[in-house]
Order: C-alpha cells, then sequence, then structure tokens
C-alpha cells in the first residue's frame, strides 16, 4: 500500500499537468462554443427560412456527429483539404462545434422558457426587437438554461479526454505514457480516474446546488 | 466505393458492442436503482456512490482501466470484450437514474391502491408499478441507445474495428481524405434515424397507458 502511494507521489505532478490541460481545453471549448451556440439558437428561430434550415442543419451536424468521429475529422482528415492544425488547435476546434450543437438546444430551451409576455411588455414599450433580445429574453433565457449549460461542461471536460487520440498531452494521455513505461497500468489509470472525479463531482454537486438557487425564483 | 465498403465492415461490429452493452447495463441498473430506493440508507448511499463514480469518470477512462489495468495483470480480455463491459458499465450507472426516475413517476396512489386491494410489496411492485415505470422510461431508454450508439465510437481507442476505426484506417492508408469520415458520420445518423423515429412514436403511445 505504501509502495501504491510513493509511486503515486511520484506520478502525481505529470499527471496535473496533464490535468491543466484537460482543464485548459474545457475552457477553450465552452468560450468558442456557447457563444456560437447562441448565435445557432437565435438564427434557429429566425424568421426567414433558409437561416432557419441552415441552423437547424449545422446543430444536427454538431450533435448528430460523434465527438470523437469530429475529432478525427478535424485532425486527419482536413490536411487533405490543405488545412492542417495543431492537436491542440484540432482538438479546441472540434470539440467547440459539439459544443455549440448541444448548447445551441439547451439555449433555445432557456430562451423558450421565457414568458411571451415579457417580449409583449418589451414591445408596449417601444423596445426594438433586438434590444428585447439582448436586455430581456436572453439573459433571463441564459438565466434558466444555467444548470443545464453546467451539466454538459462536466460531459465537455469527461470528452477532452478523447482528445488522447490525437495525441494532445492530457491527463489520459499522461497516465498511459506512465502505464507504458512502468506497466503498471492499472495503478496509474487508478490515480487519473481519481482526478478525473476530483473534478467531475464537486461539479456535479454545485450543478445541482444551482438549479435548487435558481428554480426557487421560477 | 472501396472506403464504402471498408466504413460498412464496421457496422456489425459497432452494432454488437452497442446492444451487448446497453443489455449489460439494463440488467446491471436494475440493482442499483433498488439500492438507490432502499429504505436502508447505507445502502442508499452505496448505490449513489457507485453511480455518481461511474458517471464521473470519462466513458474511455473506464475502457482503459478495464483493458490495460485488468486486462494486462488479472484477466485477459479481448478488446471488444473490455469494451462491451466498460460501456456496460456506464450504462447502468445512466440508466439507473433512468429507472429510478421512472418508479417515481408513477403515481403514490397505484401503490396505496394494490395495498388496499391486499397485494405485497413485491407483487405490487412486480404487477402494477414496474409495468408502468418501465413504460414511463422507455422513451429516456431509447434516447440514452442513440447516444451509446455514438459513445461506441471510443471502443476505437482500444482497437476494435469498428465504423470510425475502419474510417480513420482507410483515411490514412488510402489518402482518401476526408470521404471516409463523411461516409461514417451519414451511417451514423442512418443507424439513429430509426431509433429517434421509434421513440417519439413510442413515446406517445405508452404515456397513454399510464394512470396519472
Amino acid at each position: 500500500m505504501t509502495g501504491l502511494l510513493t509511486s503515486w507521489g511520484e506520478w502525481l505532478p505529470r499527471l496535473l499537468e496533464g490535468l491543466v490541460t484537460s482543464v485548459e481545453l474545457t475552457a477553450a471549448s465552452l468560450l468558442l462554443g456557447i457563444p456560437l451556440g447562441l448565435v445557432l439558437a437565435l438564427l434557429s428561430s429566425s424568421r426567414t427560412r433558409a437561416v432557419r434550415w441552415a441552423a437547424i442543419a449545422l446543430v444536427e451536424i454538431g450533435r448528430g456527429t460523434p465527438a470523437l468521429v469530429m475529432l478525427q475529422f478535424v485532425y486527419y482528415g482536413l490536411p487533405s483539404a490543405g488545412l492542417s492544425l495543431t492537436a491542440f488547435v484540432s482538438a479546441v476546434a472540434a470539440l467547440s462545434l459539439t459544443t455549440a450543437g448541444y448548447t445551441s438546444e439547451i439555449l433555445r430551451g432557456g430562451l423558450q422558457a421565457v414568458p411571451a409576455g415579457e417580449t409583449e411588455a418589451a414591445g408596449a414599450l417601444g423596445m426594438s426587437h433586438r434590444d428585447t433580445l439582448r436586455f430581456v429574453v436572453v439573459p433571463q433565457g441564459v438565466r434558466i438554461a444555467l444548470p443545464s449549460l453546467m451539466g454538459f461542461a462536466i460531459l465537455i471536460f469527461q470528452a477532452t479526454s478523447l482528445t488522447f487520440t490525437i495525441s494532445v498531452v492530457e491527463l489520459l494521455s499522461q497516465a498511459y505514457s506512465i502505464g507504458a513505461a512502468t506497466f503498471r497500468y492499472l495503478d496509474v489509470l487508478v490515480l487519473a480516474g481519481l482526478l478525473y472525479l476530483a473534478v467531475t463531482i464537486p461539479a456535479g454537486l454545485l450543478t445541482n446546488r444551482t438549479e435548487r438557487r435558481l428554480s426557487r425564483h421560477l | 466505393m472501396e472506403v464504402l465498403e471498408a466504413v460498412l465492415l464496421g457496422v456489425p461490429v459497432t452494432l454488437l458492442v452497442t446492444v451487448a452493452a446497453l443489455a449489460l447495463g439494463a440488467v446491471l441498473a436494475v440493482p442499483l436503482a433498488a439500492a438507490r430506493r432502499s429504505r436502508v440508507v447505507p445502502l442508499r448511499w452505496l448505490g449513489r456512490v457507485v453511480i455518481d463514480v461511474v458517471r464521473g469518470i470519462p466513458p474511455v477512462v473506464w475502457l482503459f482501466l478495464i483493458f490495460f489495468g485488468l486486462g494486462r495483470d488479472l484477466i485477459r480480455l479481448e478488446p471488444i470484450e473490455a469494451g462491451i463491459i466498460g460501456l456496460g458499465v456506464i450504462s447502468a450507472g445512466y440508466l439507473a437514474e433512468i429507472y429510478r426516475g421512472g418508479l417515481s413517476a408513477v403515481h403514490a396512489g397505484q401503490w396505496e391502491a394494490a395495498s388496499a386491494l391486499g397485494m405485497g410489496g413485491t407483487d405490487t411492485l412486480v404487477r402494477v408499478v414496474a409495468p408502468q415505470a418501465f413504460r414511463v422510461s422507455l422513451p429516456a431508454v431509447t434516447t440514452y441507445a442513440i447516444s451509446l450508439l455514438k459513445d461506441s465510437t471510443i471502443v476505437s481507442a482500444i482497437g476494435v474495428s469498428e465504423i470510425l476505426f475502419r474510417a480513420t484506417q482507410s483515411a490514412r492508408s488510402t489518402g482518401a481524405g476526408l470521404t471516409p469520415f463523411f461516409v461514417a458520420a451519414a451511417v451514423y445518423i442512418l443507424l439513429s434515424a430509426p431509433l429517434a423515429w421509434l421513440s417519439r412514436g413510442l413515446d406517445a403511445r405508452l404515456r397513454a397507458r399510464v394512470a396519472r
């Protein structure tokens, strides 16, 4: 047991380095993906049919394609179309697209949950359509969608482990290379699993708390 | 044409992994859901911890734990076996929560009515509550099956030659570029479309047969 703990202590710095990369990937994908998702959510209820259909098609592709297919497509596929990206950039691009697809549906649900009376009241006060969206509908819609968005953020954090397949040096990749060097796969992978749990379980509890707090006012 | 053939060869493997993992998960989820609703507090906690751990660790990490971790030292596992066990365990975690949701959706009056008719606890569960809970949870289960179909791509990471594995392979070896990925994406959409359609149809039909 002490032998295991000593090895864990030895491996921990490298795994933490990997964990930082995983968190960076998550943050970058969310920062790019959620605004894109919001734009798609707004466009998918556009009054122009062509715009609406294009937005819905993008959302369905983003949601319908497995994250791993998206990753392999960007990293192995796009270079043949003349676009070579580094592993990290490919990972961010692919995960952002997936994020945009899923969050646009979450945000659309949130925006629709804002009572129609709010829009009517804003209209009666002489607010323009754009101002109504910006100051009335979007702030409330995002607030309603917040718990689901947080839940999705946890899933994207877990999905960063897939970027191992395109040689991004994140947590799983670090664990695997330690395993390959020491032949102690089980020991190092258990530690990696615990590190993932150290992020996902508190994040899950926080999501539940946010959900309870926000639903108090509905 | 060569690409299409290569990718299509992966379809039976993808379907086998998905169906077997779902079946394994559907069975393992029953005791988990029961523990989650148990009257014994430690059992309830145990159920919750197991579900949180299963769902809190990324699927690929589970596959690696089972294939490289257990598979190297303890028991020899083929990649496809490790893939099915890994995805099955994860499915159990998610399905247990779906079952639990289904059970709590059945009106408390159903339990009371059964007990007023002199039915025992097990009898009530098996003959009154479970059939209705099943109808309530089936749409959620089909939705989960669709996401599992897509998640099954990750077994390619431990070398199971399913759809994505073959697509990547043919992209690298034939220089076919983007085509294999488009084919793979199209195949996934074609496979999940009937499931989605089934789920929508079932939802309306089954909900009509649940007491409220």
